[in-house]
Protein backbone atom coordinates (compact mmCIF):
# COMPACT_ATOMS: atom_id res chain seq x y z
CA UNK A 1 0.00 0.00 0.00
CA UNK A 2 3.05 2.33 0.15
CA UNK A 3 3.73 4.72 -2.72
CA UNK A 4 6.91 4.17 -4.69
CA UNK A 5 9.81 5.90 -2.93
CA UNK A 6 10.35 8.15 -5.95
CA UNK A 7 6.95 9.72 -5.45
CA UNK A 8 7.42 10.19 -1.73
CA UNK A 9 10.81 11.79 -2.28
CA UNK A 10 9.27 14.05 -4.90
CA UNK A 11 6.58 15.08 -2.44
CA UNK A 12 9.12 15.72 0.27
CA UNK A 13 11.08 17.89 -2.15
CA UNK A 14 8.01 19.92 -3.05
CA UNK A 15 7.12 20.44 0.60
CA UNK A 16 8.61 23.88 1.29
CA UNK A 17 10.59 24.18 4.51
CA UNK A 18 11.66 27.19 6.48
CA UNK A 19 15.41 27.68 6.20
CA UNK A 20 17.53 30.02 8.31
CA UNK A 21 21.04 30.97 7.18
CA UNK A 22 23.13 32.94 9.64
CA UNK A 23 25.54 35.41 8.11
CA UNK A 24 23.50 35.31 4.94
CA UNK A 25 23.99 38.85 3.71
CA UNK A 26 26.85 38.03 1.33
CA UNK A 27 29.33 35.39 0.16
CA UNK A 28 28.67 31.75 0.96
CA UNK A 29 25.68 32.56 3.20
CA UNK A 30 23.87 34.51 0.52
CA UNK A 31 24.62 31.87 -2.10
CA UNK A 32 23.12 29.24 0.22
CA UNK A 33 20.05 31.39 0.81
CA UNK A 34 19.55 31.84 -2.92
CA UNK A 35 19.95 28.13 -3.60
CA UNK A 36 17.23 27.30 -1.07
CA UNK A 37 14.96 29.97 -2.53
CA UNK A 38 15.46 28.44 -5.97
CA UNK A 39 14.49 25.06 -4.52
CA UNK A 40 11.21 26.52 -3.32
CA UNK A 41 11.93 26.89 0.40
CA UNK A 42 11.00 29.87 2.60
CA UNK A 43 14.28 31.48 3.54
CA UNK A 44 15.44 33.85 6.25
CA UNK A 45 18.96 35.17 6.76
CA UNK A 46 20.57 36.91 9.68
CA UNK A 47 22.95 39.80 9.17
CA UNK A 48 25.01 41.90 11.53
CA UNK A 49 25.76 45.13 9.68
CA UNK A 50 24.32 45.27 6.18
CA UNK A 51 21.21 43.33 5.11
CA UNK A 52 21.33 41.52 1.76
CA UNK A 53 19.84 43.15 -1.31
CA UNK A 54 17.42 40.37 -2.05
CA UNK A 55 13.64 40.53 -1.93
CA UNK A 56 13.19 36.78 -1.77
CA UNK A 57 14.65 36.36 1.70
CA UNK A 58 13.51 37.60 5.08
CA UNK A 59 16.45 39.52 6.54
CA UNK A 60 16.71 39.56 10.35
CA UNK A 61 19.29 41.56 12.24
CA UNK A 62 21.24 39.35 14.65
CA UNK A 63 24.63 39.25 16.32
CA UNK A 64 25.32 35.59 17.05
CA UNK A 65 27.51 36.53 20.00
CA UNK A 66 24.31 37.39 21.87
CA UNK A 67 21.99 34.62 23.08
CA UNK A 68 19.18 37.15 23.39
CA UNK A 69 19.59 38.24 19.77
CA UNK A 70 19.74 34.66 18.55
CA UNK A 71 16.54 33.80 20.43
CA UNK A 72 14.91 36.98 19.16
CA UNK A 73 15.86 36.20 15.58
CA UNK A 74 14.39 32.71 15.80
CA UNK A 75 11.22 34.09 17.41
CA UNK A 76 10.82 36.53 14.54
CA UNK A 77 11.45 33.95 11.82
CA UNK A 78 9.07 31.47 13.48
CA UNK A 79 6.40 34.10 13.68
CA UNK A 80 6.77 35.32 10.10
CA UNK A 81 7.61 32.10 8.27
CA UNK A 82 6.93 29.17 10.59
CA UNK A 83 8.93 26.46 12.34
CA UNK A 84 12.56 26.42 11.20
CA UNK A 85 13.39 23.04 9.65
CA UNK A 86 16.87 23.77 8.28
CA UNK A 87 19.60 25.89 9.84
CA UNK A 88 22.85 26.81 8.14
CA UNK A 89 25.27 28.11 10.75
CA UNK A 90 27.51 30.17 8.52
CA UNK A 91 28.08 33.43 10.38
CA UNK A 92 31.81 33.79 10.86
CA UNK A 93 34.56 36.28 11.40
CA UNK A 94 38.31 36.24 11.22
CA UNK A 95 41.04 38.27 12.86
CA UNK A 96 44.26 36.88 11.49
CA UNK A 97 47.64 37.36 13.09
CA UNK A 98 50.67 35.45 14.21
CA UNK A 99 50.25 33.72 17.55
CA UNK A 100 53.04 35.64 19.25
CA UNK A 101 51.19 38.87 18.58
CA UNK A 102 47.61 37.63 18.99
CA UNK A 103 45.67 39.30 21.76
CA UNK A 104 43.22 37.50 24.06
CA UNK A 105 40.54 39.63 22.47
CA UNK A 106 41.38 38.59 18.91
CA UNK A 107 41.18 34.95 19.94
CA UNK A 108 38.04 35.27 22.05
CA UNK A 109 36.12 37.30 19.51
CA UNK A 110 36.64 34.85 16.68
CA UNK A 111 35.77 31.85 18.89
CA UNK A 112 32.71 33.64 20.22
CA UNK A 113 31.35 34.38 16.75
CA UNK A 114 32.35 31.26 14.87
CA UNK A 115 32.01 28.51 17.46
CA UNK A 116 29.97 29.73 20.40
CA UNK A 117 27.72 31.56 17.95
CA UNK A 118 27.07 28.31 16.12
CA UNK A 119 26.34 26.62 19.45
CA UNK A 120 23.80 29.31 20.38
CA UNK A 121 22.09 28.95 17.04
CA UNK A 122 22.07 25.15 17.20
CA UNK A 123 20.70 25.10 20.73
CA UNK A 124 17.82 27.36 19.81
CA UNK A 125 17.12 25.49 16.58
CA UNK A 126 17.16 22.08 18.28
CA UNK A 127 14.22 23.01 20.49
CA UNK A 128 11.61 22.92 17.76
CA UNK A 129 13.43 20.33 15.66
CA UNK A 130 13.40 17.85 18.56
CA UNK A 131 9.70 18.40 19.09
CA UNK A 132 8.93 18.04 15.42
CA UNK A 133 11.19 14.99 15.29
CA UNK A 134 12.94 16.29 12.19
CA UNK A 135 15.52 18.87 11.22
CA UNK A 136 18.76 19.67 9.45
CA UNK A 137 21.71 21.44 11.01
CA UNK A 138 24.56 22.37 8.68
CA UNK A 139 27.73 24.07 9.89
CA UNK A 140 30.05 25.93 7.56
CA UNK A 141 33.56 25.12 8.69
CA UNK A 142 36.75 25.41 6.65
CA UNK A 143 39.54 23.26 5.25
CA UNK A 144 41.94 25.09 7.58
CA UNK A 145 40.07 23.68 10.59
CA UNK A 146 41.70 20.35 9.87
CA UNK A 147 44.89 21.36 8.03
CA UNK A 148 45.73 24.35 10.21
CA UNK A 149 46.85 27.67 8.80
CA UNK A 150 49.68 29.99 9.86
CA UNK A 151 48.28 33.26 11.17
CA UNK A 152 44.91 31.73 11.93
CA UNK A 153 45.16 29.94 15.25
CA UNK A 154 41.86 31.51 16.29
CA UNK A 155 39.98 30.98 13.04
CA UNK A 156 41.25 27.43 12.51
CA UNK A 157 40.51 26.49 16.13
CA UNK A 158 36.96 27.78 15.81
CA UNK A 159 36.40 25.94 12.55
CA UNK A 160 37.79 22.67 13.91
CA UNK A 161 35.57 23.11 16.94
CA UNK A 162 32.52 23.03 14.68
CA UNK A 163 33.30 19.40 13.84
CA UNK A 164 33.17 18.30 17.48
CA UNK A 165 30.04 20.40 17.97
CA UNK A 166 28.28 18.99 14.93
CA UNK A 167 29.17 15.39 15.68
CA UNK A 168 27.99 15.66 19.27
CA UNK A 169 24.73 17.17 18.06
CA UNK A 170 24.48 14.37 15.52
CA UNK A 171 24.69 11.78 18.32
CA UNK A 172 22.35 13.59 20.71
CA UNK A 173 19.65 14.42 18.25
CA UNK A 174 19.73 11.35 16.02
CA UNK A 175 16.90 9.70 18.01
CA UNK A 176 14.73 12.61 16.94
CA UNK A 177 15.49 12.48 13.22
CA UNK A 178 17.71 15.57 13.27
CA UNK A 179 20.94 15.39 11.28
CA UNK A 180 23.98 17.60 11.85
CA UNK A 181 26.70 17.89 9.24
CA UNK A 182 29.66 20.06 8.35
CA UNK A 183 30.71 21.58 5.03
CA UNK A 184 34.42 22.45 4.85
CA UNK A 185 35.16 24.86 2.02
CA UNK A 186 38.69 25.50 0.85
CA UNK A 187 39.51 28.82 -0.80
CA UNK A 188 36.35 30.32 -2.29
CA UNK A 189 36.02 33.19 -4.76
CA UNK A 190 34.32 35.97 -2.76
CA UNK A 191 34.82 39.66 -1.98
CA UNK A 192 37.32 38.59 0.67
CA UNK A 193 39.57 36.67 -1.71
CA UNK A 194 39.07 39.20 -4.52
CA UNK A 195 40.80 41.73 -2.28
CA UNK A 196 43.97 39.65 -2.10
CA UNK A 197 46.92 40.57 -4.33
CA UNK A 198 46.97 38.68 -7.64
CA UNK A 199 50.17 36.81 -6.78
CA UNK A 200 48.74 35.59 -3.49
CA UNK A 201 45.54 34.38 -5.17
CA UNK A 202 47.57 32.50 -7.79
CA UNK A 203 49.67 30.95 -5.04
CA UNK A 204 46.59 29.73 -3.17
CA UNK A 205 44.98 28.36 -6.32
CA UNK A 206 48.15 26.51 -7.28
CA UNK A 207 48.10 24.64 -3.99
CA UNK A 208 44.68 23.24 -4.81
CA UNK A 209 44.78 19.93 -6.76
CA UNK A 210 41.96 21.15 -8.99
CA UNK A 211 43.95 24.36 -9.50
CA UNK A 212 41.24 26.91 -8.66
CA UNK A 213 39.05 28.39 -5.98
CA UNK A 214 35.56 27.02 -5.48
CA UNK A 215 32.60 29.26 -6.28
CA UNK A 216 30.05 30.18 -3.62
CA UNK A 217 27.46 28.29 -5.67
CA UNK A 218 29.52 25.11 -5.39
CA UNK A 219 29.63 25.46 -1.61
CA UNK A 220 25.89 26.19 -1.53
CA UNK A 221 25.26 23.04 -3.56
CA UNK A 222 26.92 20.93 -0.87
CA UNK A 223 24.85 22.67 1.81
CA UNK A 224 21.54 22.22 0.02
CA UNK A 225 22.38 18.58 -0.62
CA UNK A 226 22.97 17.92 3.08
CA UNK A 227 19.67 19.66 3.84
CA UNK A 228 17.75 17.60 1.31
CA UNK A 229 15.49 14.61 2.01
CA UNK A 230 17.98 12.52 0.00
CA UNK A 231 20.61 13.15 2.67
CA UNK A 232 18.50 11.75 5.49
CA UNK A 233 20.99 8.93 6.15
CA UNK A 234 23.95 11.32 6.42
CA UNK A 235 24.87 12.72 9.80
CA UNK A 236 28.14 13.72 11.48
CA UNK A 237 29.78 14.02 8.08
CA UNK A 238 32.42 16.57 7.08
CA UNK A 239 31.97 17.34 3.39
CA UNK A 240 34.90 19.22 1.88
CA UNK A 241 34.39 21.61 -1.04
CA UNK A 242 38.06 22.36 -1.45
CA UNK A 243 39.28 21.05 -4.79
CA UNK A 244 41.17 18.34 -2.93
CA UNK A 245 43.22 20.74 -0.81
CA UNK A 246 42.48 19.05 2.50
CA UNK A 247 42.61 15.42 1.38
CA UNK A 248 43.69 13.00 4.04
CA UNK A 249 41.71 14.43 6.96
CA UNK B 1 -7.26 23.78 41.50
CA UNK B 2 -4.85 20.96 42.32
CA UNK B 3 -6.89 18.57 40.19
CA UNK B 4 -6.50 20.78 37.11
CA UNK B 5 -2.77 20.96 37.67
CA UNK B 6 -2.51 17.18 37.97
CA UNK B 7 -4.60 16.65 34.84
CA UNK B 8 -2.52 19.08 32.83
CA UNK B 9 0.67 17.52 34.15
CA UNK B 10 -0.48 14.02 33.23
CA UNK B 11 -1.52 15.21 29.78
CA UNK B 12 1.95 16.65 29.09
CA UNK B 13 3.59 13.44 30.26
CA UNK B 14 1.33 11.24 28.15
CA UNK B 15 1.90 13.39 25.06
CA UNK B 16 5.63 13.85 25.34
CA UNK B 17 6.56 10.37 26.53
CA UNK B 18 3.93 8.69 24.37
CA UNK B 19 2.70 6.42 27.14
CA UNK B 20 -0.76 5.36 28.32
CA UNK B 21 -2.40 7.55 30.99
CA UNK B 22 -2.63 4.51 33.29
CA UNK B 23 1.15 4.28 33.34
CA UNK B 24 1.49 7.78 34.73
CA UNK B 25 1.33 6.97 38.44
CA UNK B 26 3.14 8.95 41.12
CA UNK B 27 5.53 6.04 41.74
CA UNK B 28 6.36 5.46 38.07
CA UNK B 29 10.06 5.86 37.37
CA UNK B 30 10.86 7.74 34.16
CA UNK B 31 13.69 5.50 33.07
CA UNK B 32 12.58 2.05 34.24
CA UNK B 33 8.81 2.25 33.92
CA UNK B 34 8.15 4.85 31.23
CA UNK B 35 11.15 4.07 29.02
CA UNK B 36 12.13 7.72 28.89
CA UNK B 37 15.68 8.64 27.89
CA UNK B 38 17.43 11.90 28.81
CA UNK B 39 16.22 13.63 25.66
CA UNK B 40 12.63 12.66 26.52
CA UNK B 41 13.05 14.24 29.93
CA UNK B 42 14.39 17.48 28.49
CA UNK B 43 11.42 17.58 26.13
CA UNK B 44 9.03 16.89 29.01
CA UNK B 45 10.51 19.68 31.10
CA UNK B 46 10.25 22.10 28.18
CA UNK B 47 6.62 21.10 27.60
CA UNK B 48 5.83 21.55 31.31
CA UNK B 49 7.55 24.93 31.33
CA UNK B 50 5.34 26.05 28.47
CA UNK B 51 2.13 24.51 29.79
CA UNK B 52 2.50 26.02 33.27
CA UNK B 53 4.43 29.15 32.33
CA UNK B 54 7.22 28.26 34.76
CA UNK B 55 10.97 27.96 34.53
CA UNK B 56 12.81 24.88 35.64
CA UNK B 57 16.57 25.39 35.79
CA UNK B 58 18.80 22.40 35.11
CA UNK B 59 19.90 22.05 38.75
CA UNK B 60 16.35 21.49 39.99
CA UNK B 61 16.08 18.31 37.96
CA UNK B 62 18.82 16.64 39.95
CA UNK B 63 17.40 13.59 41.69
CA UNK B 64 14.02 13.74 39.96
CA UNK B 65 13.46 10.12 39.01
CA UNK B 66 9.75 9.52 39.47
CA UNK B 67 6.60 11.09 38.13
CA UNK B 68 5.67 12.09 41.68
CA UNK B 69 8.94 13.97 42.17
CA UNK B 70 8.45 15.79 38.86
CA UNK B 71 4.90 16.73 39.83
CA UNK B 72 6.09 18.09 43.18
CA UNK B 73 8.71 20.14 41.36
CA UNK B 74 6.10 21.66 39.05
CA UNK B 75 3.84 22.45 42.01
CA UNK B 76 6.71 24.18 43.78
CA UNK B 77 7.17 26.49 40.81
CA UNK B 78 3.55 27.57 40.56
CA UNK B 79 2.54 30.90 42.08
CA UNK B 80 0.91 30.09 45.42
Amino acid sequence: MSEPSGERAEQARREPRVVLVTGGARGIGLACARAFVAAGDRVAVTYRTKPPEDDDVLAVSCDVTSTAEVDGAFDEVEERLGRVGVVVANAGANRDGLVLKMSDDAFDEVLDTNLTGAFRVARRAARSMVRARSGRLIFVSSVVGLTGSAGQVNYAASKAGLVGLARSLARELAPRGVTANVVAPGPVATDMTDALPEARRAELAAAVPLGRFATVEEVAAAVTFLASPEAAAITGAVLPVDGGLGMGH
Amino acid sequence: MADDTLEKFKQCTVEVLQVDPEQVTMEARFGDDLDADSLDLVELVMALEEAFDIEVPEEDLEGVETVGQAYELVQSKLPS
